[in-house]
């Protein structure tokens, strides 16, 4: 656990009460009518770090440096900086302090904190900005958390041929970003794997993330437009959440059994799941792993121990905690990670799982990848509470809240999770916040319920994708032109592979009867038999 | 040809010994209750294998809640038997987990009533999943309760799920009469890879039966899909599976009397049905009667009467086949309304004698 620099450098504290009172008025509409609302306690409250106006109004957490010191307030430009806000929701407040808030700690009180390494780009800027875009892809700057802090900054350039050595370019960095050197070292993202990655051929796990992003995002987009042409009847896209996913999934192990729900195709991408077997699979043909069985999208890979997508809500949750049991008693280093939506923290089989791991000590990850809307009812309808990881501490478990566009923070906040699940055997809570930029799937149109402005906006403002570009072209890893060759590589191998997928024959019929039971039953032997003599007799009708 | 709706209120069959008889004639016989044959069972088959455990409410410190589990708790501990929070949902879904994972557990719900709130994880995570993930994700899963009537329960604790279960694919499904039956059929449950649900009785874990020696062992394995002819007649046949085997049982032996010659099959196992051995009575008494406690539409009666249409049964029959079942309502809590909705003897008795007497021209 990080020791805050707090306790060094005390903050300067400079006061200007109307200035905060406006603040916190306009805050303070959550979803309530104002007109039902009591009025705001005006209290003054003496704390260590000088007199606190509205304190219920902000994320408090002792020692915790996610405040907002009324210095940065009048930086305008900064305010924009201090808060996160996708879909439409409660301003949150931001922090460059990755704390996984456990069981004994306090909790904070109000709004959780939403923990972020990586500077947000904002393409569309709203008109009273006053940012420039050098901050683009920049490491979020502690200062705006008010802490005061020795900054090394800019004529330390990112050193040449940083693509081939990750492991110079995560020292580099630590070393301009003193304060958040921890989690930059211990990055799993930022250092090179020990062997070449099959799809990149090259040891840098950043590029790779990169370049399975941008993969992703190309058969979404393929896939999808191949639904609405009739080729194949149903698909799911997952975009606006990749951060998340090649964050999450980089942290991980092939050992830890993953248990999604069915916007996570990025994290069975990530371990090797080829284009060819996603398109097999959505289309149903021989070489389809699942033999025919399910819906498009509902992957599931016993080799890459990704289990089979199950289409209720929430059933996998259970599950998780089962497997994390066995793993415990096995004494495997191993985690169970569970990734679901905010909709699915409604049903009762949120509540049971996660009640169970923390009764039981079950070393189970639980992933909410909160995006905003669960079909077409928004967040604001979900929950009354301050989203999902408010309930951690009511479950006595850890949890923390991340930026989910950043994928240093989710990869950050998964590996911090999955040694503290190891070390003490107990289930953690992620909340990582995004914004589901697509439909809820091809059986959906989102603008019945929400207007496209906010998708564009939101879009463009928050992409993942453009975030991590930005970042990488920042520090010279990357260019235009290179971004340019690779999404139309990526495009081509996708749509080979779906036009293969798409030329190769059915399953064929005898695996209707197969995998009903471990061994084929009597009456289904013959069936199958039948069946079989059948269109062997009328090979006309069935060819 | 509905039975159910002509009733007689007789006092409902209790644990009387006159339903414990024995149809084995082996020498050495212990009496053993089912509810220590089903303990057994289980003893046994987590000695022998580790990776099978128990979870449910109530069955370590409790020792269960109708004692099937004692003294598990204090011989396994709180790793392999294990006490659950209020949740169906919860821990079927986690047993479930764990079963994809290798483990072999065995769910105990308190009655399968309340396996209702967990039918979503039981269906679909369990019994499809086999089939959806092709083969990647077994279930080796046990679920098990006390199923249907029990005294004096009402509606919510007394329904049967014989006909639920046994409809789904993926499912095993077996429901015991008497302790050898229990023991049995528990321990083919357990070791087989398959999902399994097994259908006990309240009212049954209290009576004792003879159990041979060959019964006591501990490789003493039912297959799974084979009936039981209890006692072999000419006349007519009755076919039933849990408690209703010994209201056959009773019956059987009044018909003695009255010159008819019943032969009672005893099911033991739902999902798959023995329907040889069905097909097989039929052909050899010509007259089939049905009985069972759960409700008339869509119950195991209907899947043996579409058996018996289906096959070339239907040409050995002298007679329709007739059906004593439980009342069409959901199950009252009086006492004379609770026998009123319940296949008693009479019930049993007349539907025999309808389908003796009716002949077709000889």
């Amino acid at each position: 656990m990080r020791i805050p620099i707090l306790s060094i450098h005390p903050i300067k504290v400079l006061r200007t009460p109307r200035h905060f009172s406006s603040k916190s008025a306009s805050r303070a509409s959550k979803n309530r009518s104002l007109s039902s609302a009591r009025p705001l306690p005006q209290e003054e409250v003496e704390s260590d770090w000088g007199t606190i106006h509205d304190y219920k109004q902000r994320a408090m957490i002792p020692y915790h440096p996610a405040r907002l010191a009324p210095s940065i307030q009048e930086r305008t430009s900064a305010a924009q900086e201090m808060t996160l806000s996708y879909a439409g929701t409660v301003p949150i407040p931001i922090t460059s302090n990755l704390q996984l808030i456990q069981p004994e700690d306090d909790t904070p009180r109000g709004i959780w904190p939403v923990y972020r390494l990586m500077v947000s780009t904002h393409r569309r800027r709203p008109q009273n900005a006053l940012r420039t875009l050098e901050q683009d892809g920049e490491i979020r700057d502690p200062a705006y958390d008010g802490i005061n802090q020795p900054v090394l900054r800019p004529d330390v350039t990112t050193p040449d041929d940083v693509e081939d050595n990750l492991d110079q370019f995560r020292a580099f960095l630590a070393h301009a970003h003193p304060y958040q050197s921890d989690e930059i070292q211990k990055s799993g993202l930022l250092r090179a794997s020990k062997y070449p990655y099959v799809d990149t051929n090259s040891n840098n796990t950043l590029l790779r993330a990169h370049r399975q992003i941008v993969r992703l995002r190309q058969m979404d987009d393929i896939l999808l437009n191949a639904q609405r042409q009739g080729r194949i009847s149903f698909y799911l896209t997952c975009r606006g959440e990749e951060a998340i996913l090649m964050g999450a999934a980089s942290a991980l192990e092939v050992g830890d059994p993953v248990f999604a729900q069915y916007r996570e195709q990025g994290v069975l991408m990530w371990r090797g799941f080829t284009l060819e077997q996603f398109t097999n699979q959505c289309f149903s043909n021989i070489l389809d792993l699942g033999k025919g069985r399910q819906m498009p999208i509902h992957y599931g890979s016993r080799a890459l121990n990704y289990h089979t997508v199950s289409s209720p809500l929430g059933t996998q949750l259970p599950h998780a905690v089962g497997a994390a049991y066995r793993l415990k008693l096995a004494g495997e280093p191993n985690v169970a990670v569970c990734f679901f939506g905010d909709g699915s923290t409604s049903t009762p089989d949120f509540h049971s799982a996660l009640n169970f791991a923390a009764t039981l000590n079950a070393p189970a990850i639980f992933l909410c990848r909160n995006n905003g809307y669960a079909i077409s009812t928004p967040t604001s309808d979900q929950f009354a509470g301050d989203g999902v990881i408010s309930r951690a501490p009511g479950y006595g478990m850890a949890g923390v809240r991340v930026d989910g566009n950043d994928i240093f923070a989710v990869h950050a906040a998964v590996r911090e999770a999955k040694q503290y699940a190891l070390s003490k055997n107990a289930p953690v809570l992620i909340e990582a916040m995004t914004y589901r930029q697509g439909h809820h799937s091809t059986s959906d149109d989102s603008s019945q319920y929400r207007s496209v402005d906010e998708v564009l906006t939101t879009t463009e403002n928050h992409d993942p994708l453009n975030r991590l570009e930005a970042f990488l072209k920042k520090h010279d890893l990357l260019s235009e032109e290179d971004v340019e060759v690779m999404r139309k590589q990526e495009r081509n191998d996708v749509v080979k592979a779906m036009e293969q997928a798409e030329r190769r024959p059915p399953v064929p019929m005898r695996e209707l009867f197969t995998d009903v039971y471990h061994d084929m039953p009597l009456h289904l032997q013959r069936q199958q038999a039948q069946l079989e003599a059948h269109v062997k007799k009328y090979p006309e009708k069935y060819a | 040809m509905l039975s159910n709706f002509s009733r007689h209120s007789f006092v409902r069959v209790g644990k009387s010994s006159a339903l414990a008889k024995s149809t084995r004639s082996f020498a050495a016989a212990t009496q053993v209750a089912v509810r220590e044959a089903i303990n057994a069972a289980i003893d046994e088959e987590m000695e022998r294998d580790e990776s099978v455990f128990i979870l449910g409410e109530e069955v370590a410190q409790y020792q269960g809640a109708y004692k099937v589990t004692k003294g598990l708790y204090e011989k396994y501990g709180d790793k392999r038997v294990i006490d659950t929070p209020i949740t169906e949902m919860g821990f079927t879904g986690l047993a479930i987990g764990a079963a994809y994972k290798d483990l072999r557990p065995i769910v105990e719900f308190m009655t399968m009533n309340f396996s209702m709130q967990a039918m979503d994880q039981v269906i679909n995570s369990a019994a499809k999943q086999y089939y959806m993930s092709a083969g990647d994700l077994a279930c080796p899963i046990v679920f098990r309760g006390p199923n249907g009537f029990s005294a004096g329960t009402a509606a919510q604790h007394s329904q049967c799920f014989g006909a639920w279960y046994s409809s789904v694919p993926g499912l095993k499904v077996v429901s015991p009469y008497s302790s050898e039956d229990a023991k049995g059929l528990m321990k083919a449950a357990i070791r087989d890879p398959n999902p399994v649900v097994v259908l006990e009785h309240e009212l049954m874990y209290g009576v004792s039966f003879p159990m041979s020696e060959e019964a006591m062992s501990k490789d003493f394995v039912i297959p799974i899909g084979q009936a039981k002819i209890e006692i072999a007649g000419s006349d007519v046949t009755l076919i039933s599976f849990s408690k209703t085997v010994g209201l056959c049982l009773e019956a059987a032996e009044a018909l003695k009397g009255e010159g008819i010659s019943a032969e009672v099959i005893n099911l033991r196992s739902l999902r798959p049905l023995d329907r040889k051995t069905i097909i097989a009575s039929a052909k050899k008494t010509g007259r089939v009667v049905c009985v069972e406690q759960g409700w008339p539409q869509c119950g195991i009666c209907s899947e043996i009467a579409a058996i018996l249409m289906e096959t070339d049964a239907f040409n050995y029959l002298d007679a329709p086949m007739e059906r004593v079942t439980g009342a069409d309502v959901p199950m009252p809590y009086a006492v004379d309304l609770e026998n009123a909705s319940l296949p008693q003897v009479e019930d049993v008795l007349a539907a025999v004698r309808r389908t003796t007497y009716r002949k077709l021209a000889a």
